[in-house]
């Protein structure tokens, strides 16, 4: 099957390899194999740039930008081959995935008993990849639905004790493989109908993981529902007989891909916003020639229809949460007449949080669009039917992912979605309503433009911060959150779920998240911060583990409100200085004197403080908080 | 394809497999004589010789490349009929 089809051909992949392998620099050969691994690529070339790649990561070490992940495979089968292209998928993900593979046929020895060597890798996922042989279930052909589902049940409830594990033992982050129908059909179209069968029971023992994995907060690779399944190199029964391989190497490139956008997804590293061209991509012609009447777009004609369904799943991306920009070269008036005026556009002006349309060069363009959107390039996707300027961009801003498109517009939307660009690990209210957030934000920059007094904007704002706790509810998102705050971020500490969960109920913390609402809109959650003891501080002193706020509401006077609220809640506990840490990144200059605003005094790094970190006091009895003119509501 | 044929491009294949561009067969190597060559490498140079000609070795077929001689034999079976 085809497979990586969003990267574009290289014209001569083991040439580039091999230019890379002279490099002696280990930085200039890390972005030599993070680029090829965005090519296209089959398994063989797959292993050779691995093995670059591990060259270059042993010599670097810590320092590349890449965000490390140790991600441990137990499975019920052989996977071993399958790690090279986890790996290089990582880097073009923006991870740097070391490996941990249990020996084959025994996950659940390694969760259940001791495991030295899972311990000692420290994995901070777990993915458990079972198959149709091992989850064998012992009913007979003819028994009831009921039989089944206890049948079923008790195996789903062995899976979950198993996640249990991996979370208590490891502190990991599991994503569970779904079951692939091996077993031929029995009864042709009567499969589903007999409820033993291999493959009704495969089935309906997905739809129990999937149910379950949803209330245990387990990730999935859902090997079951993805298009992967339908390839004949998944379950290739000369490889299962030869070698126990579930996926034969001919797919490990894909598979690899699939797994490390999941691992990207729940480190935060998912795209963010999808970059739109216009003429031929959006609908068909071009505007400023063939008119608005002389679009292609909508009901009529194949093609107007093909643009049409792909503005509609565009549309749908918006209403999950993907931002939405529009970089065309095109007058602006004419781009966003086409937006008004045109009767059958499923998108409209309003759902476009950043609309740029002239004559310059698209990267510059792109870069704009960050600054108007507050968002880093590393966190766009460009999609563009031009040839060249998607070429253009990916030499100018390799950090943008750009997509290969096919010639045929009503493979747009497909293409897009098997690129893989937005996995997720939650979706909450917040995320649906990201997209108009954005849009108000415009609105938001416009009216502070106008206003001639700061105060006078801030009050007319109507702002409240509502503060809740990170309880099960707020779990997810903050984890989100904290995961993909670069710059509005203390410490950069990135925690799981189960981390995160684990340090915000110790009784001695206190965790926060807080939302902003304002007359124009909720900007839903837009702080985390997490204040715990720590043995390098007096027992009546809080570390601020993690303080991070997204930049949408920067300018607002947040901080001074969350450190009232944070304060209050200290004091009430009989806490007597509040202890802020600031940890430089390449990322995060812009809060390099967050504390000293806000009155916090210099304080003297402990011993063992992370290398050029600083330290400050506040007294929560004595020192008041500065000037704000946000309302403060606290809700359980 | 002519066997001698088959020899330069199964090297090749070998080469990359085991990114190791020194690698020379003749009919008598056998694993012990390729570095890396075990279990697992096995099954990624059968995958990777079936794409490379266009072949599908069948599993009878698999228990006996044992040797160099034998994978040439094999492919060249296969690529008559």
């Amino acid at each position: 099957m085809e497979q990586l089809e969003w990267l574009p051909a290289h014209p001569d992949f083991r040439g580039a390899l091999r230019a890379a392998r002279d490099e002696h620099d280990p930085a200039a050969r890390l972005r030599a194999c993070v680029s090829l691994a965005n090519y296209n690529r089959d398994f063989v070339v797959t292993d050779k740039l691995d093995r670059l790649l591990q060259t270059a990561l042993a010599e670097l070490g810590a320092a590349t930008k890449l965000t490390a992940a140790r991600v441990a495979l137990l499975s019920s089968h052989t996977v071993d081959h399958l790690t090279p292209a986890l790996r290089v998928a990582g880097v073009s993900r923006r991870l740097a995935v070391s490996t941990h593979v249990a020996p084959y046929g025994m996950y659940r020895q390694s969760l259940l008993g001791d495991d030295p060597a899972l311990a000692a890798f420290q994995p901070q996922f777990i993915l458990l990849a079972l198959d149709g042989q091992d989850v064998a279930f012992d009913v007979p052909l003819e028994a009831a639905e009921s039989e089944v589902d206890h049948a079923i049940r008790v195996r789903v409830d062995e899976l979950r004790r198993l996640w249990r594990c991996a979370r208590e033992r490891y502190g990991a982050q599991v994503i569970q493989q779904t079951l692939v129908p091996v077993t031929p059909s029995l009864f042709g179209s009567f499969e589903a109908l007999v409820p033993a069968t291999p493959f009704a029971m495969t089935e309906r023992f997905n739809a129990a993981i999937r149910s379950a994995a949803g209330e245990d907060r387990v990730l999935l690779l859902d090997l079951a529902w993805h298009p992967i399944r339908g390839s004949s190199a998944l379950g290739d029964p000369v490889r299962w007989h030869q070698a126990k391989q579930l996926v034969s190497p001919l797919l490990a490139p894909l598979y690899g891909d699939l797994l490390a956008r999941v691992v990207a997804g729940a480190l935060g590293l998912s795209r963010k916003c999808l970059v739109l061209d216009l003429d031929n991509t959006l609908w068909g012609g071009v505007v400023g020639d063939d008119g608005i009447e002389g679009l292609q777009l909508g009901q009529g004609s194949p093609t107007g229809e093909a643009f049409l369904a792909f503005q509609r799943y565009v549309s749908l991306l918006a209403k999950r949460g993907i931002v939405l920009a529009v970089c065309s070269k095109n007058h602006l008036e004419v781009a966003e007449g086409a937006f008004t005026n045109h009767p059958e556009m499923a998108l409209r002006r309003t759902d476009i949080a950043a609309f740029v349309a002239n004559w310059s060069d698209k990267a510059q363009n792109l870069r704009n669009i960050a600054h108007l959107l507050d968002l880093g390039t590393d966190s766009f996707v460009f999609v563009d039917d031009n040839p060249a300027e998607r070429e253009i961009i990916r030499r100018e801003l390799p950090e943008v992912a750009v997509p290969e498109l096919p010639e045929e517009p009503a493979y747009y939307a497909a293409r897009l979605s098997a690129a893989g660009y937005f996995e997720t690990s939650s979706f909450t209210a917040d995320d649906a309503a990201r997209s108009r957030n954005y849009v108000a934000n415009a609105e938001r920059r416009s009216m502070a433009e106008q206003a001639t007094d700061l105060d006078g904007y801030l009050r007319s704002l109507d702002m409240t911060l509502v503060t809740t706790g990170v309880g099960p509810v707020e779990l997810p998102r903050a984890t989100q959150l904290l995961n993909k705050s670069n710059q509005f971020n203390l410490t950069t500490r990135r925690y799981t779920q189960v981390e995160m969960s684990e340090l915000v109920t110790a009784p001695s913390s206190i965790g926060l998240c807080l939302r902003l609402v304002d007359r124009f809109s909720d900007n839903g959650l837009i702080s985390v911060i997490i204040a715990r003891q720590d043995p390098a501080w007096a027992g009546d002193e809080l570390l601020i583990d993690t303080w991070l706020m997204s930049c949408r509401v920067l300018g607002r006077q947040v901080e001074a409100a969350a450190l009232q609220v944070l304060a209050e809640r200290a004091r009430k506990r009989g806490v007597r200085a509040l202890i802020g840490e600031f940890r430089p990144t390449p990322k995060n200059s812009l809060v390099v004197q967050h504390y000293e605003k806000l009155g916090f005094t210099p304080a003297a790094a402990p011993a063992g403080a992370s290398a050029g970190a600083t330290f400050w006091r506040f007294d929560v009895a004595s020192q008041s908080v500065p000037t704000h003119f946000i309302q403060l509501s606290e809700q359980a | 394809m002519t066997e001698p044929e088959i020899y330069a491009s199964l090297t090749e294949v070998f080469r990359d497999v085991f990114d190791d561009d020194a690698i020379t067969l003749n009919a008598d190597t056998t694993a012990a004589d390729v570095e890396g060559w075990d279990s697992q490498a096995h099954v990624s140079l059968i995958v990777a010789a079936e794409m490379c000609f266009g072949v599908r070795f069948r599993t009878a077929e698999l228990e006996r490349l044992k040797n160099v001689g034998e994978f040439v034999s094999v492919i060249a079976k296969q690529l008559r009929t």
